[in-house]
């Protein structure tokens, strides 16, 4: 202990030895809960693996554990900076921290660190364990389902020869063994099962019914701030199993939406997943988004990214801003919805805090691209600075059912929370 | 062809796994316990749908079991008894953090100043 720390003064002791208990009274006064719902409140499609009684249990727990991290341990690893890692660190290298590299290095020392750092990293990969476990153990009748709803529909767009961009063949992004392409058997969905099924867990219910409390929150952000705005087509780059642009094609139903992503999985998943919540209007399309030559120029009205450009690369990144430019028909606009970028105003202790699942969750290009100039490189592909867009978003849910991230000052997960930064661009429209 | 959950389930995701505690040895053991917490509370979550079944019908079958899905205030109750349990059996972190924000003295401390008399 180095120096004491301020905090909240200790709540006056309870007189309870004087007065006699009143059941009536202390169930009133109870704390009305406040936890993660229960996991069955998930929406079940038609292609959404079986999950038995005990494999639910195992997502409520898991889900209940990231909530305690969040809100009962993590304050501690905020007091144990303030109260010992940043005194150490300043009376050693007689200077305050240079960057955030230095705080999450400093605080690795640290055993409360280290001990919500050990707990959160095992509680990811018993998500991963429990997720795949209700797949593989029905994987055939799983892939069986979802070819039985994609077998030669013209809306699935698989490229065998694709190769692996080293984004995604470097790491298994958020410790998902496979991650978004493996194919552990032909025709394989098991990979995007596993990731649809879990992620109730990572977000204690904060993404909604069909986890697509992004999509719908997108969508909301659009109806309010360009309510003239009718697209005729729309591309979704990193599309996954499409579960945030579903909202998007449902909202606009007559609309050609074309979602595009790297994984064969996600995507034959992701197609009948959609066809089975009676949404007609989305063609999957495998291709990296680095290289968007298929589709003309000017050819969409929107495109839209949703938790995706933390996955790439600066390369990639930069090529993604420049065909978004070429591809936009004028008046038409993009829109990405990412994590706030780290600007020189946040603390260093949240910086680092937020780089967390870069280094520990295996999301490695997420520190390198929280700190890019995201208006410098959109200003760089061609967009005027005053078509720029910035804005906010939380996840839209059902609020009898879930809970509402706008609303939850409890729990700062530092990267994890279901609000977001939306940066975009609207391309000029041609001169009438 | 079938796959085997047994092997494939708790498979190493790509990329070198980051360790945080002291030793290995504690990291290790502390995995295995929070996956047995996890089995206990899904233990737990099972004699809980159990005994709301019973409680209900007086009798129950298997597929009961499966079938269960709890009101909105059954579910707050289960998950007041799982935010109950992580305090629990995480107490000793919830001790730190306090002892952080405290500045006791030791017992030795206090047994030498009590005797100054």
């Amino acid at each position: 202990m180095n120096a004491p720390v301020k905090v909240a003064a200790p709540a006056k002791k309870a007189k309870l030895a004087s007065k006699k208990p009143d059941a009536k009274k202390a169930a009133a006064k109870a704390p009305a809960y406040d936890g993660p719902p229960d996991y069955r409140v998930v929406g079940r499609h038609g292609v959404y693996p079986h999950v038995t009684h005990d494999e639910a249990a195992r997502f409520n727990f898991l889900a209940h554990m990231n909530r305690h991290l969040a809100t009962r341990v993590m304050p501690g690893v905020k007091l144990a900076f303030d109260a010992r890692v940043e005194p150490a660190f300043k009376k050693t290298a007689k200077r305050p921290f240079k960057d955030r590299h230095e705080v999450r290095k400093a605080l690795l020392a640290d055993p409360m660190f280290q001990w919500w750092s050990a707990l959160r990293r095992a509680t990811m990969e018993q998500r991963q364990q429990a997720g795949r476990w209700v797949t593989l153990r029905q994987a055939d009748a799983l892939n069986e389902s979802v070819r039985r709803l994609t077998d030669g529909d013209p809306r699935l767009k698989l490229d065998p020869k694709l190769s692996l961009p080293r984004y995604v063949a470097a790491i298994d992004h958020h410790c998902m063994p496979g991650s978004y392409h493996t194919e552990l058997v032909s025709g394989d969905a098991t990979g995007a099962a596993n990731y649809d099924v879990g992620m109730f867990a990572t977000t204690g219910g904060m993404l909604g019914l069909y986890n697509d409390g992004g999509g719908h929150a997108v969508v909301k952000w659009v109806k309010e701030n360009l309510p003239a705005f009718k697209p005729k087509r729309i591309l979704d780059l990193g599309a996954g199993l499409g579960h945030n642009v579903l909202p998007i094609a449902q909202a606009f139903p007559d609309a050609e939406v074309v979602a595009v992503d790297v994984g064969a999985p996600m995507l034959r998943y992701g197609l009948a997943r959609a066809k089975s919540l009676g949404v007609k209007n989305v063609t999957f399309v495998q291709a990296d988004v680095s290289d968007l030559s298929q589709f003309k120029d000017e050819s969409f009205d929107w495109i839209q990214s949703t938790m995706f450009l933390h996955e790439t690369s600066y390369s990639s990144m930069q090529k993604i801003f420049a065909e978004t430019k070429r591809l936009l028909a004028p008046g038409g606009i993009v829109l990405h919805v990412e994590q706030p970028q780290y600007d020189p105003a946040m603390p260093l202790f949240e910086q680092a805090m937020r780089d967390w699942d870069a280094f520990y969750n295996n999301e490695p290009f997420w520190t390198k691209m929280h700190e890019v100039d995201l208006d410098g490189w959109m200003i760089k592909a061609g967009f005027k600075k005053d078509a720029l867009i910035h804005g906010g978003v939380a996840a839209v849910v059902d609020p009898k059912v879930f809970p509402e991230a706008a609303k939850d000052s409890k729990q700062e997960d530092y990267g994890r929370k279901a609000a977001w930064h939306v940066i975009g661009a609207r391309k000029q429209a041609k001169a009438a | 062809m079938s796959l085997d959950p047994f092997a494939l389930a708790g498979a190493k995701p790509k990329g070198k796994r980051p360790w945080f505690l002291e030793s290995r040895d504690s990291e290790r053991l502390m995995t295995i316990l929070m996956a047995v917490a996890q089995e206990l509370a899904v233990t737990r979550e099972r004699l809980d749908t159990i005994e709301r079944l019973l409680e209900k019908n007086g009798a129950l079958t298997r597929a009961d079991i499966e079938r269960f899905n709890p009101t909105k205030t059954e579910a707050a109750e289960r998950g007041a008894w799982t935010q109950e349990y992580l305090a629990r059996i995480l107490r000793i972190l919830q001790q730190e953090q306090e002892a952080l924000a405290s500045e006791d003295q030791t017992p030795e401390e206090i047994a030498d100043e009590l005797a100054r008399g």
